[in-house]
Protein backbone atom coordinates (compact mmCIF):
# COMPACT_ATOMS: atom_id res chain seq x y z
CA UNK A 1 0.00 0.00 0.00
CA UNK A 2 1.04 3.94 -0.47
CA UNK A 3 2.50 5.78 2.54
CA UNK A 4 0.13 8.62 3.80
CA UNK A 5 1.53 11.19 6.18
CA UNK A 6 -0.68 11.38 9.12
CA UNK A 7 -1.49 14.67 11.14
CA UNK A 8 0.32 15.96 13.80
CA UNK A 9 -2.22 16.22 17.58
CA UNK A 10 -2.83 19.58 18.75
CA UNK A 11 -0.52 21.90 20.65
CA UNK A 12 -1.52 21.66 24.33
CA UNK A 13 -3.72 24.52 24.78
CA UNK A 14 -4.29 25.55 21.76
CA UNK A 15 -7.46 23.45 21.16
CA UNK A 16 -10.57 24.09 24.01
CA UNK A 17 -11.97 21.18 26.20
CA UNK A 18 -15.41 19.65 25.67
CA UNK A 19 -16.51 19.75 29.32
CA UNK A 20 -16.13 23.99 30.29
CA UNK A 21 -18.20 24.82 32.79
CA UNK A 22 -18.23 28.57 32.43
CA UNK A 23 -20.17 27.69 28.86
CA UNK A 24 -22.93 26.17 30.58
CA UNK A 25 -24.20 24.76 27.23
CA UNK A 26 -21.07 22.15 27.65
CA UNK A 27 -22.76 20.29 30.82
CA UNK A 28 -24.85 17.93 29.01
CA UNK A 29 -22.96 17.71 26.05
CA UNK A 30 -19.64 16.41 26.19
CA UNK A 31 -18.65 13.29 26.51
CA UNK A 32 -17.57 11.77 29.81
CA UNK A 33 -16.05 8.52 28.51
CA UNK A 34 -12.56 8.80 27.79
CA UNK A 35 -11.84 9.45 23.97
CA UNK A 36 -10.77 6.01 21.98
CA UNK A 37 -7.50 7.15 20.37
CA UNK A 38 -6.96 5.43 17.37
CA UNK A 39 -4.62 5.27 13.91
CA UNK A 40 -5.27 7.95 11.12
CA UNK A 41 -6.16 5.69 8.19
CA UNK A 42 -7.36 6.16 4.55
CA UNK A 43 -11.01 7.33 6.46
CA UNK A 44 -9.53 9.97 7.77
CA UNK A 45 -6.64 11.07 5.55
CA UNK A 46 -9.10 11.73 2.60
CA UNK A 47 -12.47 14.01 2.60
CA UNK A 48 -14.74 15.75 0.80
CA UNK A 49 -13.49 18.02 -1.86
CA UNK A 50 -15.74 20.94 -3.33
CA UNK A 51 -15.95 22.50 -6.49
CA UNK A 52 -15.87 26.35 -7.49
CA UNK A 53 -18.97 25.94 -9.47
CA UNK A 54 -20.80 24.67 -6.39
CA UNK A 55 -20.83 28.28 -5.19
CA UNK A 56 -22.29 31.65 -6.86
CA UNK A 57 -20.40 35.43 -7.38
CA UNK A 58 -22.60 36.55 -4.79
CA UNK A 59 -21.89 34.05 -2.03
CA UNK A 60 -18.92 35.82 -0.52
CA UNK A 61 -20.74 39.32 -0.81
CA UNK A 62 -23.27 39.37 2.00
CA UNK A 63 -24.16 42.88 1.24
CA UNK A 64 -25.74 42.32 -2.46
CA UNK A 65 -27.79 38.86 -1.59
CA UNK A 66 -31.33 40.74 -1.69
CA UNK A 67 -32.90 43.49 -3.38
CA UNK A 68 -31.52 46.70 -1.07
CA UNK A 69 -28.22 47.55 0.73
CA UNK A 70 -28.29 45.76 4.39
CA UNK A 71 -28.38 48.37 7.54
CA UNK A 72 -24.67 48.05 9.07
CA UNK A 73 -21.16 49.47 8.42
CA UNK A 74 -19.62 47.46 5.29
CA UNK A 75 -16.70 45.26 6.10
CA UNK A 76 -13.79 43.47 4.30
CA UNK A 77 -12.82 40.28 5.84
CA UNK A 78 -10.10 38.46 4.40
CA UNK A 79 -7.24 36.31 5.06
CA UNK A 80 -5.55 33.32 4.20
CA UNK A 81 -5.70 29.90 5.00
CA UNK A 82 -2.88 27.74 5.46
CA UNK A 83 -1.48 24.64 7.43
CA UNK A 84 0.91 24.36 10.62
CA UNK A 85 4.03 24.37 8.20
CA UNK A 86 3.05 27.94 6.49
CA UNK A 87 2.10 26.51 3.63
CA UNK A 88 -1.23 27.37 1.60
CA UNK A 89 -4.09 26.08 1.61
CA UNK A 90 -5.67 26.61 -2.03
CA UNK A 91 -9.30 25.80 -3.38
CA UNK A 92 -10.78 25.09 0.02
CA UNK A 93 -14.29 25.64 0.77
CA UNK A 94 -14.51 28.33 3.51
CA UNK A 95 -18.31 29.21 5.03
CA UNK A 96 -19.57 32.00 7.43
CA UNK A 97 -22.73 32.80 9.10
CA UNK A 98 -23.23 35.87 11.06
CA UNK A 99 -25.47 38.06 13.24
CA UNK A 100 -26.81 41.32 11.28
CA UNK A 101 -25.67 44.83 12.39
CA UNK A 102 -28.26 45.04 15.05
CA UNK A 103 -26.68 41.54 16.33
CA UNK A 104 -30.03 39.20 15.30
CA UNK A 105 -29.72 36.11 13.76
CA UNK A 106 -33.09 35.54 11.07
CA UNK A 107 -33.39 31.70 12.76
CA UNK A 108 -36.18 31.15 14.81
CA UNK A 109 -34.94 30.34 17.89
CA UNK A 110 -33.20 33.94 18.07
CA UNK A 111 -35.63 35.81 20.38
CA UNK A 112 -33.56 38.92 21.11
CA UNK A 113 -35.38 41.87 20.78
CA UNK A 114 -33.37 43.69 17.88
CA UNK A 115 -34.26 43.82 14.42
CA UNK A 116 -34.27 41.34 11.49
CA UNK A 117 -32.87 42.86 8.46
CA UNK A 118 -34.81 42.27 5.25
CA UNK A 119 -31.63 43.20 2.84
CA UNK A 120 -29.43 40.58 5.00
CA UNK A 121 -29.39 36.81 5.76
CA UNK A 122 -25.84 36.68 7.07
CA UNK A 123 -24.60 33.49 5.41
CA UNK A 124 -21.64 33.60 2.86
CA UNK A 125 -19.17 30.76 0.94
CA UNK A 126 -15.72 31.64 -0.89
CA UNK A 127 -12.99 29.19 -2.14
CA UNK A 128 -9.69 30.27 -1.29
CA UNK A 129 -7.18 31.08 -4.30
CA UNK A 130 -4.10 29.40 -5.75
CA UNK A 131 -2.17 31.10 -2.54
CA UNK A 132 -5.01 29.93 -0.02
CA UNK A 133 -6.63 33.84 0.04
CA UNK A 134 -10.51 34.17 0.61
CA UNK A 135 -12.36 37.46 0.74
CA UNK A 136 -15.43 37.85 2.00
CA UNK A 137 -17.56 41.78 1.97
CA UNK A 138 -20.22 41.77 4.84
CA UNK A 139 -20.90 44.14 7.38
CA UNK A 140 -19.80 44.75 10.90
CA UNK A 141 -22.36 41.89 12.96
CA UNK A 142 -23.62 43.26 16.54
CA UNK A 143 -22.90 41.75 19.65
CA UNK A 144 -26.29 40.22 21.29
CA UNK A 145 -27.53 38.66 24.87
CA UNK A 146 -27.43 35.41 25.54
CA UNK A 147 -28.65 33.79 28.99
CA UNK A 148 -24.96 32.14 30.13
CA UNK A 149 -25.08 34.04 33.01
CA UNK A 150 -26.29 37.22 34.14
CA UNK A 151 -25.42 40.34 32.20
CA UNK A 152 -24.00 37.81 29.30
CA UNK A 153 -22.75 39.62 25.74
CA UNK A 154 -21.48 37.43 22.85
CA UNK A 155 -18.29 39.65 21.43
CA UNK A 156 -18.91 40.72 17.64
CA UNK A 157 -17.88 37.62 15.94
CA UNK A 158 -18.23 35.90 12.39
CA UNK A 159 -18.73 31.83 12.48
CA UNK A 160 -15.96 30.46 10.13
CA UNK A 161 -16.15 26.24 8.96
CA UNK A 162 -13.28 24.92 6.42
CA UNK A 163 -13.08 21.42 5.49
CA UNK A 164 -9.54 21.46 4.05
CA UNK A 165 -8.09 18.33 2.33
CA UNK A 166 -9.06 15.35 5.09
CA UNK A 167 -11.85 14.55 7.66
CA UNK A 168 -8.83 15.59 10.25
CA UNK A 169 -8.57 19.15 8.96
CA UNK A 170 -12.25 19.89 9.73
CA UNK A 171 -12.70 22.74 12.17
CA UNK A 172 -15.19 25.43 12.60
CA UNK A 173 -14.18 28.28 14.43
CA UNK A 174 -15.25 32.09 15.20
CA UNK A 175 -13.53 35.27 14.23
CA UNK A 176 -13.65 38.49 16.57
CA UNK A 177 -12.65 42.43 16.01
CA UNK A 178 -9.75 43.78 17.76
CA UNK A 179 -10.12 45.94 21.36
CA UNK A 180 -13.95 44.31 21.82
CA UNK A 181 -14.44 45.31 25.63
CA UNK A 182 -17.03 41.70 25.48
CA UNK A 183 -13.85 39.47 25.09
CA UNK A 184 -12.82 39.16 28.31
CA UNK A 185 -16.40 38.06 29.90
CA UNK A 186 -16.87 36.03 26.83
CA UNK A 187 -16.30 32.01 28.20
CA UNK A 188 -16.62 30.58 24.25
CA UNK A 189 -13.66 33.37 23.52
CA UNK A 190 -11.99 31.80 26.99
CA UNK A 191 -11.90 28.34 26.66
CA UNK A 192 -9.03 28.39 24.45
CA UNK A 193 -6.60 28.06 27.02
CA UNK A 194 -3.38 29.63 25.66
CA UNK A 195 -3.16 33.09 25.55
CA UNK A 196 -1.76 33.30 22.58
CA UNK A 197 -3.80 30.76 20.43
CA UNK A 198 -7.29 32.79 21.65
CA UNK A 199 -5.46 36.15 20.22
CA UNK A 200 -5.44 34.64 16.98
CA UNK A 201 -9.23 34.00 17.11
CA UNK A 202 -9.21 37.96 17.01
CA UNK A 203 -8.83 39.65 13.26
CA UNK A 204 -6.46 42.42 12.47
CA UNK A 205 -7.41 46.09 11.02
CA UNK A 206 -5.90 46.25 7.89
CA UNK A 207 -5.49 49.55 5.94
CA UNK A 208 -4.28 47.66 3.01
CA UNK A 209 -7.84 45.82 2.85
CA UNK A 210 -9.74 49.05 3.72
CA UNK A 211 -11.06 50.74 0.61
CA UNK A 212 -11.69 54.28 0.73
CA UNK A 213 -14.85 55.24 0.68
CA UNK A 214 -16.13 51.96 1.18
CA UNK A 215 -15.36 49.89 3.86
CA UNK A 216 -12.86 48.85 6.32
CA UNK A 217 -10.63 46.02 5.97
CA UNK A 218 -10.06 43.24 8.70
CA UNK A 219 -7.55 40.17 8.02
CA UNK A 220 -8.22 36.87 9.86
CA UNK A 221 -5.76 34.54 9.03
CA UNK A 222 -6.91 30.55 10.08
CA UNK A 223 -4.41 27.88 10.38
CA UNK A 224 -5.41 23.81 9.80
CA UNK A 225 -3.97 20.93 10.93
CA UNK A 226 -0.70 20.59 9.69
CA UNK A 227 1.03 16.80 8.33
CA UNK A 228 3.57 14.63 10.20
CA UNK A 229 6.83 14.54 8.49
CA UNK A 230 7.26 11.11 7.97
CA UNK A 231 4.30 8.96 6.04
CA UNK A 232 3.04 5.89 8.01
CA UNK A 233 2.35 2.53 6.64
CA UNK A 234 -1.41 2.83 5.15
CA UNK B 1 6.86 20.65 14.32
CA UNK B 2 7.59 24.42 13.58
CA UNK B 3 8.45 26.33 16.04
CA UNK B 4 5.90 29.36 15.08
CA UNK B 5 3.27 29.56 17.85
CA UNK B 6 1.17 31.55 14.69
CA UNK B 7 1.48 28.74 13.02
CA UNK B 8 -0.62 26.12 15.55
CA UNK B 9 -4.16 25.36 14.41
CA UNK B 10 -6.89 28.11 15.07
CA UNK B 11 -8.64 26.73 17.80
CA UNK B 12 -12.04 25.40 17.30
CA UNK B 13 -15.44 27.42 18.20
CA UNK B 14 -19.12 26.32 18.77
CA UNK B 15 -20.91 26.27 15.69
CA UNK B 16 -23.54 28.04 18.36
CA UNK B 17 -27.25 27.52 18.26
CA UNK B 18 -27.76 28.85 14.55
CA UNK B 19 -25.61 27.16 12.43
CA UNK B 20 -28.54 26.09 10.04
CA UNK B 21 -28.38 29.94 8.66
CA UNK B 22 -24.45 29.36 7.83
CA UNK B 23 -24.39 25.58 6.65
CA UNK B 24 -28.01 24.33 5.26
CA UNK B 25 -27.12 25.38 1.52
CA UNK B 26 -24.94 22.51 1.79
CA UNK B 27 -27.27 19.56 3.23
CA UNK B 28 -27.29 16.49 1.39
CA UNK B 29 -29.70 14.02 2.93
CA UNK B 30 -29.42 11.41 -0.05
CA UNK B 31 -25.29 11.06 -0.38
CA UNK B 32 -25.69 8.53 -2.99
CA UNK B 33 -27.86 9.45 -6.40
CA UNK B 34 -30.02 6.94 -8.48
CA UNK B 35 -26.51 5.66 -10.89
CA UNK B 36 -24.24 5.16 -7.69
CA UNK B 37 -23.46 0.95 -7.26
CA UNK B 38 -24.10 -0.62 -4.02
CA UNK B 39 -26.55 -2.00 -1.41
CA UNK B 40 -29.17 1.23 -0.78
CA UNK B 41 -29.18 1.51 3.04
CA UNK B 42 -31.08 4.63 5.18
CA UNK B 43 -29.61 5.59 8.28
CA UNK B 44 -31.80 7.40 11.28
CA UNK B 45 -31.29 8.22 14.69
CA UNK B 46 -31.05 10.64 17.19
CA UNK B 47 -28.55 12.95 18.45
CA UNK B 48 -29.42 13.01 22.22
CA UNK B 49 -27.80 15.40 24.86
CA UNK B 50 -27.06 14.10 28.47
CA UNK B 51 -30.43 14.72 29.38
CA UNK B 52 -31.77 11.67 26.74
CA UNK B 53 -33.22 15.01 25.04
CA UNK B 54 -32.77 15.44 21.29
CA UNK B 55 -30.69 18.48 19.69
CA UNK B 56 -32.22 20.79 17.84
CA UNK B 57 -29.12 22.99 17.18
CA UNK B 58 -27.38 19.94 15.23
CA UNK B 59 -26.03 18.56 12.55
CA UNK B 60 -23.65 15.43 11.39
CA UNK B 61 -21.64 15.18 8.84
CA UNK B 62 -20.40 12.13 6.66
CA UNK B 63 -17.38 11.02 4.48
CA UNK B 64 -17.55 7.39 2.92
CA UNK B 65 -15.92 5.61 0.14
CA UNK B 66 -17.80 4.09 -2.73
CA UNK B 67 -19.03 0.36 -2.51
CA UNK B 68 -16.08 -0.89 -4.09
CA UNK B 69 -13.82 1.08 -0.83
CA UNK B 70 -12.64 3.78 -2.66
CA UNK B 71 -12.74 7.77 -1.58
CA UNK B 72 -13.01 10.70 -4.05
CA UNK B 73 -9.98 11.67 -3.11
CA UNK B 74 -6.60 12.21 -4.79
CA UNK B 75 -4.76 10.75 -1.77
CA UNK B 76 -6.15 7.37 -2.31
CA UNK B 77 -4.02 5.85 -4.60
CA UNK B 78 -5.85 2.15 -4.96
CA UNK B 79 -6.58 0.82 -8.06
CA UNK B 80 -10.21 0.49 -7.95
CA UNK B 81 -13.17 2.40 -9.28
CA UNK B 82 -14.23 5.75 -8.62
CA UNK B 83 -18.02 6.82 -9.77
CA UNK B 84 -18.17 10.53 -10.75
CA UNK B 85 -21.73 11.00 -9.74
CA UNK B 86 -20.41 9.71 -5.91
CA UNK B 87 -18.67 12.22 -3.75
CA UNK B 88 -19.37 10.38 -0.61
CA UNK B 89 -20.41 13.62 1.61
CA UNK B 90 -23.38 13.58 3.63
CA UNK B 91 -24.52 16.75 5.98
CA UNK B 92 -27.55 15.83 7.54
CA UNK B 93 -29.10 19.03 10.25
CA UNK B 94 -31.53 17.22 13.46
CA UNK B 95 -34.85 18.25 13.19
CA UNK B 96 -37.14 19.71 16.55
CA UNK B 97 -36.55 16.55 18.14
CA UNK B 98 -32.68 15.83 17.38
CA UNK B 99 -33.95 13.36 14.29
CA UNK B 100 -31.47 12.51 11.40
CA UNK B 101 -31.82 10.65 8.68
CA UNK B 102 -30.07 10.63 5.62
CA UNK B 103 -29.55 7.25 2.55
CA UNK B 104 -26.68 6.26 0.89
CA UNK B 105 -24.83 2.69 -0.32
CA UNK B 106 -23.16 0.43 1.85
CA UNK B 107 -19.11 1.28 1.40
CA UNK B 108 -16.66 -1.30 0.46
CA UNK B 109 -13.88 -2.24 2.78
CA UNK B 110 -10.58 -0.12 2.49
CA UNK B 111 -7.06 -0.68 4.14
CA UNK B 112 -6.35 -0.11 7.58
CA UNK B 113 -2.77 -0.26 8.96
CA UNK B 114 -0.28 -2.74 9.02
CA UNK B 115 -1.77 -4.45 5.94
CA UNK B 116 -5.24 -5.05 7.34
CA UNK B 117 -8.60 -4.45 6.13
CA UNK B 118 -10.75 -1.92 7.75
CA UNK B 119 -15.10 -3.38 7.87
CA UNK B 120 -17.43 -1.05 5.81
CA UNK B 121 -17.52 1.81 7.90
CA UNK B 122 -18.78 5.64 7.65
CA UNK B 123 -16.59 8.02 9.42
CA UNK B 124 -19.07 10.96 11.09
CA UNK B 125 -18.62 14.66 12.15
CA UNK B 126 -20.81 15.60 14.93
CA UNK B 127 -21.16 19.59 15.58
CA UNK B 128 -23.64 21.23 17.77
CA UNK B 129 -24.58 24.62 20.38
CA UNK B 130 -22.80 23.83 23.01
CA UNK B 131 -19.96 21.75 22.04
CA UNK B 132 -16.69 23.56 21.65
CA UNK B 133 -15.29 21.51 19.20
CA UNK B 134 -16.94 19.03 17.07
CA UNK B 135 -16.76 15.49 17.71
CA UNK B 136 -15.60 11.88 15.65
CA UNK B 137 -17.12 9.09 15.75
CA UNK B 138 -18.12 6.09 13.52
CA UNK B 139 -21.03 3.90 11.83
CA UNK B 140 -20.71 0.24 11.48
CA UNK B 141 -23.20 -1.88 9.74
CA UNK B 142 -24.93 -5.09 11.28
CA UNK B 143 -23.93 -8.49 10.72
CA UNK B 144 -20.70 -7.46 8.77
CA UNK B 145 -17.85 -10.32 8.54
CA UNK B 146 -15.44 -7.50 8.61
CA UNK B 147 -16.48 -6.10 11.98
CA UNK B 148 -14.86 -8.98 14.31
CA UNK B 149 -10.97 -8.10 12.43
CA UNK B 150 -11.70 -3.98 12.17
CA UNK B 151 -8.20 -2.62 13.12
CA UNK B 152 -10.50 0.50 15.26
CA UNK B 153 -13.63 -1.52 16.64
CA UNK B 154 -11.14 -3.57 18.33
CA UNK B 155 -9.43 -0.63 19.80
CA UNK B 156 -12.80 -0.10 21.35
CA UNK B 157 -13.28 -1.25 24.40
CA UNK B 158 -15.85 -4.41 24.42
CA UNK B 159 -18.91 -3.37 25.97
CA UNK B 160 -18.87 -0.10 24.21
CA UNK B 161 -18.72 -1.16 20.51
CA UNK B 162 -22.16 -1.66 20.20
CA UNK B 163 -22.39 2.09 19.99
CA UNK B 164 -20.67 2.03 17.18
CA UNK B 165 -23.10 -0.36 15.06
CA UNK B 166 -25.97 0.38 13.76
CA UNK B 167 -28.61 -1.86 14.34
CA UNK B 168 -31.31 -2.90 11.51
CA UNK B 169 -34.86 -1.96 11.63
CA UNK B 170 -36.14 -3.20 8.22
CA UNK B 171 -34.81 -4.33 5.01
CA UNK B 172 -33.17 -1.48 3.97
CA UNK B 173 -33.21 0.90 7.16
CA UNK B 174 -30.67 0.93 9.81
CA UNK B 175 -31.18 2.97 13.17
CA UNK B 176 -28.17 4.41 15.03
CA UNK B 177 -28.33 7.18 17.23
CA UNK B 178 -25.72 9.26 19.29
CA UNK B 179 -25.77 9.51 22.90
CA UNK B 180 -23.28 11.73 24.44
CA UNK B 181 -23.97 11.08 28.12
CA UNK B 182 -24.58 8.39 30.16
CA UNK B 183 -25.78 4.77 29.97
CA UNK B 184 -25.03 3.65 25.83
CA UNK B 185 -22.72 6.81 25.80
CA UNK B 186 -21.30 6.72 21.82
CA UNK B 187 -17.89 6.24 21.61
CA UNK B 188 -15.68 9.25 20.13
CA UNK B 189 -12.25 9.34 18.85
CA UNK B 190 -9.39 11.60 19.14
CA UNK B 191 -7.43 11.93 16.49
Amino acid sequence: MSKLAGYRRPHPGTQPDYDFPPYAGTTKRHPTQPLVIPPQTLSELTGPLFGRNEVKPTDNDLTRQHRGAPIGERIIVTGRVLDEDGKAVPNTLVEIWQANAAGRYPHPTDQHNAPLDPNFSGAGRAFTDAKGRYRFVTIRPGEYPWRNHYNAWRPAHIHFSLFGSAFLTRMVTQMYFPGDPLLELDPMYKCVADENARKRLISSFDLETTIPEQALGYRFDIVLRGRDATPMEQ
Amino acid sequence: MSDDVNLYATGNQTVGPYLHIGLNWLVTPKIAGPRVSGERVTIQGRLLDGDGKGVNDGMIEIWQANSHGKYAHPDDKQKKPLERSFRGFGRIPTDAKGHFRFSTIKPGRVPGPGGTLQAPHLVVSVFMRGLLKHLATRIYFPDDPGNIEDPVLSLVPTARRSTLIARRKAKGLLEWSIRLQGKGETVFFDY
